[in-house]
């Protein structure tokens, strides 16, 4: 009797030891990165998304003419904007891919856009367009760190999920947790569009 | 002399060894550039100030610090290691942990002669006041007709002047702490509380399992079998594999030193604008 007392306790003291450094709490805790990480995300697309009619009305200002590509950049924006991103979306590739094929196309649009206003220099000398120009570079610049820092953290996420021990811990205790989307292009978006007007 | 039972042992010892080795051969190799030391408030690695304007910038951040808790760098490197300028100074940012803790107010002046680019690096503390667009304005009407001029001294101390007149009164911190040294200690204590009031808890779990009610006999001595190989399985398990997962990496990461100055544990989110010249 006493002696299965005893394993019990070195049992119980071995399992609370390695319990404690194990990672039973890295799938939660990587869950929680790449919550967070999403979320920048999404903000710096939105901050985009924000600084573009204020751009456009600029823009339209000195080069009215150039309808075609001021039409795209709008409608490109309203779809993202229009887009209800669902809770989920990082855990669910359909949603995830018409995510970034909407972000993509505004991309694309914009760089359109801000390739033509180079024929107009009162536009680009302009003080108001020059302050968005550089708001714009610099949302550029966080989307592309907020795409890096969430790829990284779901790649770690991702690897926990699907490795020892996160396996057995997945098994055991988080069959919520889902393998996560991640950026099928990160090197295209990793650097910033150049955008100068000299 | 029973070889069966000495195997049986020696296994788990082997399998613990191997998991210790694992994670040291297998290490991410993260293509990350290689940073310079943070040798100072002033890391001149591509040698483009005098000592006099070197110790002159460090004496003003360091009183801009010690009013504000600001923490500014100047760092000029002799090569972006094929990185571009944005890439090089959010990871360096991070790297060197510029900006108190919490409140990541730091940023970087960072200068690359070779490439001929340079960047303001705003950490999110100062977004606010260090603006992309006023990181903008300061670049092309301070810095870069300086050194289009060749005068990188007098560009990179217009530059820091600016940078301070804009930020300037932004935020009055309390006298600065060292948050590191708290933030590992609180976890440390936590973590020890925890274990033992896990343990504490599992034993007398364990025990009351045990003891039953004796109406349940069937029921119990199942649950005993249970738990015992349930125990002893994860015991052995875990044990063995605990030491991969390594939660606690210790707290340093700022390449610290010189002058007794280092990172206060700030980060940073590409905020700032980049320059050429």
């Amino acid at each position: 009797m006493a002696w299965r007392h005893a394993t019990r306790l070195l049992s119980a003291l071995l399992l609370g030891l390695s319990l404690s450094a194990c990672g039973v709490n890295e799938l939660p805790t990587r869950d929680e990165a790449t919550k967070a990480a999403w979320a920048q995300v999404e903000n710096q697309y939105k901050r985009r998304a924000d600084l573009i009619p204020n751009l456009v009305e600029t823009v339209k200002g000195f080069a009215g003419q150039e309808r075609d590509v001021l039409t795209a950049v709008v409608e490109a924006r309203a779809k993202v904007a229009q887009m209800t991103i669902p809770k989920d979306i990082i855990e669910n590739p359909e949603a995830f891919r018409q995510f970034e094929a909407n972000q993509g196309a505004l991309s694309q649009a914009l760089a359109r856009l801000l390739v033509v206003v180079e024929r107009y220099p009162t536009l680009t000398s302009n003080q108001n367009f020059l302050s968005l120009q550089s708001s714009l570079e610099g949302t550029e610049n966080r989307i592309a760190v907020a795409r890096r820092d969430y790829i990284q953290s779901v790649q770690a996420f991702n690897t926990e999920l699907r490795t020892f021990p996160g396996r057995i811990w997945a098994a055991l205790l988080y069959s919520e947790l889902r393998l996560k989307e991640t950026f099928s292009a990160p090197e295209a978006s990793s650097e910033p569009p150049k955008v100068s007007f000299q | 002399m029973t070889p069966a039972p000495d195997t049986r042992r020696r296994r788990p010892a082997r399998r613990l060894a191997l998991l210790l080795v694992l994670p040291l051969a297998g290490g991410p190799a993260l293509a990350a550039p290689e940073f310079p030391a943070l040798t100072g408030r002033v890391v001149d690695g591509a040698g483009l100030l005098s000592a006099a304007t070197e110790a002159r910038l460090e004496r003003q951040l360091e009183a801009h610090e010690s009013r504000t808790s600001n923490q500014l760098v100047v760092v000029t490197l002799p090569s972006l290691q094929g990185y571009s300028i944005e890439r090089f100074g959010v990871e360096l940012g991070r790297h060197w942990q510029i900006g108190q803790a919490g409140r990541d107010n730091g940023a970087l002046l960072i200068v690359a002669p070779k490439e001929r680019k340079l960047r303001i690096e705003v950490g999110y503390g100062l977004e606010g006041e260090l603006t992309d667009v006023l990181s903008r304005a300061i670049i092309e009407n301070e810095i870069t007709p300086r050194f289009k001029r060749g005068d990188y001294e007098a560009g990179i101390s217009a530059g820091v002047e600016a940078m301070l007149q804009a930020i300037a009164g932004s935020y009055k911190a309390p006298a600065r702490k060292t948050p590191r040294q708290v933030n590992s200690d609180g976890i440390i204590v936590i973590t020890a509380f925890g274990g033992f009031l896990f343990l504490f808890l599992l034993i007398f779990f364990l025990n009351y399992k045990h003891g039953a009610a004796p109406g349940q006999g069937r029921r119990k001595k199942h649950l005993d079998d249970d738990g015992q190989t349930w125990t002893y399985y994860d015991a052995d398990r875990r044990s063995g594999s605990g030491w991969g997962g390594g939660g606690f990496g210790g707290g340093g990461g700022f390449g610290g030193g010189g002058g007794g100055f280092s990172g206060g544990g700030g980060s940073f989110g590409g905020g700032g604008s980049s320059g050429s010249w």
